[in-house]
């Protein structure tokens, strides 16, 4: 169905159950436990789990395929957001002009920056990149302020010309009047699940561009990336040219940038230079690597991951220690809290570095890695050596090694 | 045979190669006809992969030039160069060495059907059925039919060695280079190569072969170049090269 095997039918089908249902499934603990802070479900996070699992799959075609590791993808992010709230700002707050104009400018940028990038390989393609990326986040802040508007950042105003507003439009982003920041509430005993119009319309983009992926991924041209990973030299005395190949997925996780810096400012309109800086192409890196390079669910659980940790992990302080172990001994209590709180509040980030060591050291292959070492101790391992006979063989052949560790 | 027996694919024109004061290649001329054999011998270092390098568009000659089948190879990338049909397999296994034993097959095919740039993003590899049993069958051939789904990287030099020669086949070249291509290889896993390439031999495809083994040389060669110091020091058939004292001196006789 829709190009894949029957195995990866339901694999989509499985991810885009997990995705539509992920307001209940990040909701597990009753508003009235303690453990309520650790609930995820609601519309600004569950959005930026979704835009950064799209900004991490598109970066995942580049870094996890072909090897090359980007430092400026952020630049796209950018270029995505600014893009967005120029249609705000000269059409109306209708979100779709805005996203497709911001693929195709970030595409555009890409297939400049890939170009040049490109001529190099190794440390020096990351270095060209973080250059191009650095550049843009400079310009933004100079020459380039009458399109950014520089430190206060692009936004709207009642002074803009808005040519498409008509007299019932809605003036926050919305898509043919839905409203993205619009939400329902539904409380369900103890729980209270949340059901935003941004994040479902995130959600179905970003399923839609997953499934994308999953097509690059099975397709020749996804073997041919692949190849480039593992030696380069071979392909081009096998006949490939492989520059084309490398600027096509260069191009292509641009333009995921782009639409990820669009949906950024498609949930709240406005767009800062920041985006650009090269923490934020860092992030993505992190994000693929801790859930798992070349691996198609890695990037969006190691998006996901982190943006949990950012905006979770970051508000456990003292006070909420103080909760937590208020019923213990004062000494005992003392103690714990002072082991622990280095680690939480605005110590989020010295965790992640933690774990991002321990994962790098221990499970290269990140997540995904540790998921299939966990599965596999559960599982029976299947028998080796196939000697089953020729005529079945090719089909079920194919059906395996177009499966490179999910 | 018949009257094209004469019919030169690939000139070599006086080629040189140095590196720093090192005369790697000095004077090489080379005529190989269409649908021969022909085996170039030498001592270690006497500049056979260097002339291969040279052929493939690794290395440019200091001087010289290469035509094949009326077009010249000097200058010209090394896809270019495969994609007017020269293939290689190289004497330290170029492989893919992440990827499943099929893939590495499958993937040359795809340079050979579609060309040097085209993209296929929008097509599944299930889909590639052709191609697909045409991998399974070379790999049946060179004997790696039941690891074709182990990752390539895992497997020992010979057999690298031999799904190189497959990942050469499936292209269907008109010219085939073989560096030492059964270095490695098991006694048996040399025959069934050499049998191999009597067969494709068959179909006419002409090879330039590098080889120490005698073995392989003389059940292979139509003609023997031999290399010394990286010039040509004898030429011709096999009986004559093997009785030629110049390359019992250089050469064969390096032994007694
Ligand atoms: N890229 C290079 N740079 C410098 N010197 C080189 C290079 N390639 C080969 N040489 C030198 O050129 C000479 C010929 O090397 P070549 O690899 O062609 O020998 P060979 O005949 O293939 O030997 P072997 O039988 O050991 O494979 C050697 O002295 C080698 O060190
Ligand atoms: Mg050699």
């Amino acid at each position: 169905m829709l190009g894949l095997s029957a195995k990866d039918t339901g694999f989509l089908l499985f991810v885009t159950f997990l995705t539509l249902a992920t307001p209940i499934l990040l909701q597990p603990f009753p508003e009235s436990s303690s453990l309520a802070q650790f609930n995820a479900g609601y519309p600004d996070l569950m959005q930026r789990f979704a835009i950064f699992g799209i900004f991490a799959i598109g970066f995942n075609i580049l870094f996890g395929l072909t090897g090359y590791l980007s430092f400026g993808h952020a630049a796209f992010l950018g270029v995505g957001s600014y893009s967005v709230v120029w249609t705000y700002k000269l059409l109306s707050f209708n979100v779709l002009p805005g996203l497709i104009l911001a693929i195709v400018l970030s595409g555009i940028f890409a297939l400049f920056i890939g170009f040049v990038s490109l001529r190099r390989s190794g440390i020096y393609f990351s270095i060209l990149t973080l250059a191009f990326a650095q550049m843009s986040y400079n310009l933004a802040y100079s020459v380039l302020t009458p399109l950014t508007n520089g430190e206060t950042g692009l936004q709207v105003y009642g002074s803009d010309p808005q040519y498409l507003m008509g007299e019932g439009s809605p003036d926050v982003p919305n898509l043919f009047g839905l409203v993205m920041q619009d939400s329902m509430k539904v409380p369900v005993g103890d729980w209270v699940f949340t059901f935003n119009v941004g994040y479902y319309f995130t959600a179905v983009i970003a399923i839609f561009v997953f499934y994308i992926s999953l097509r690059i991924f099975r397709s020749p041209f996804g073997l041919i990336l692949r190849a480039i990973k593992t030696n380069r030299t071979r392909l081009n005395y096998a006949g490939i040219n492989t520059r084309p190949y490398m600027l096509a997925a260069f191009v292509i996780s641009g333009m995921y940038a782009g639409l990820a810096g669009g949906l950024l400012a498609a949930m709240d309109p406005l767009a800062g230079a920041e985006r650009m800086q090269w923490t934020a192409s860092g992030e993505v890196v992190l994000m693929t690597i801790l859930g798992g390079a070349g691996t198609l669910m890695g990037p969006v659980l190691g998006a996901g991951f982190i943006k949990y940790f950012e905006n979770i992990f970051s508000k456990i302080n003292e006070t909420v220690l103080h909760d937590w172990f208020g019923a213990l001994p004062e000494p005992v209590r003392d103690f714990l809290i002072g082991i622990i709180s280095p680690f939480v509040g605005d110590g989020w980030q010295l965790t992640l570095g933690l774990l991002f060591m321990l994962v790098v050291i221990f499970l290269p292959g990140g997540i995904m890695e540790g998921a299939k070492r966990i599965g596999s101790l559960f599982r029976r391992k299947p028998s080796q050596g196939g000697g089953s006979p020729a005529p079945k063989a090719p089909v079920e052949a194919a059906e395996t090694s177009n499966q490179p560790a999910e | 045979m018949s009257t094209n027996v004469h019919n030169v694919v690939l000139h070599v024109d006086d080629v040189h190669k140095t590196f720093g004061g090192l005369h790697a290649l000095a004077d090489i001329d080379l005529a190989v006809e269409e649908g021969k054999t022909h085996a170039i011998i030498g001592p270690n270092g006497a500049g056979k992969s260097t002339l291969l390098n040279v052929i493939v568009g690794r290395l440019a000659p200091t001087s010289g030039a290469v035509v094949f089948d009326g077009q010249v190879l000097t200058g010209k990338q090394p896809y270019e160069i495969n994609q007017l049909g020269v293939a290689r397999v190289f004497q330290t296994p170029e492989i893919f060495p992440d990827l499943p034993v099929l893939h590495n097959v499958m993937t040359p095919a795809f340079a050979k059907r579609d060309g040097a740039y085209k993209l296929h993003i929008w097509e599944n590899l299930l889909d590639e059925k052709t191609i697909q049993e045409e991998a399974e069958h070379l790999l049946q051939d060179v004997g790696l039919w039941e690891r074709r789904m182990d990752h390539a990287g895992a497997l020992s030099r010979g057999d690298k060695r031999r799904m190189e020669l497959a990942m050469c086949l499936i292209q269907h070249p008109r010219l085939l280079l073989l560096d030492e291509p059964t270095a490695g290889m098991s006694r048996h896993d040399t025959n069934t190569t050499i049998e191999l390439l009597k067969k494709v031999k068959e179909r006419g495809m002409t090879k330039i072969i590098i080889e120490h083994d005698m073995h392989v040389v003389f059940s292979l060669a139509d003609k023997i170049s031999v290399l010394a110091q990286g010039r040509i020091i004898a030429e011709g058939n096999p009986e004559d090269v093997r009785n030629d004292p110049k390359v019992k001196e250089a050469y064969l006789g390096g032994a007694h």
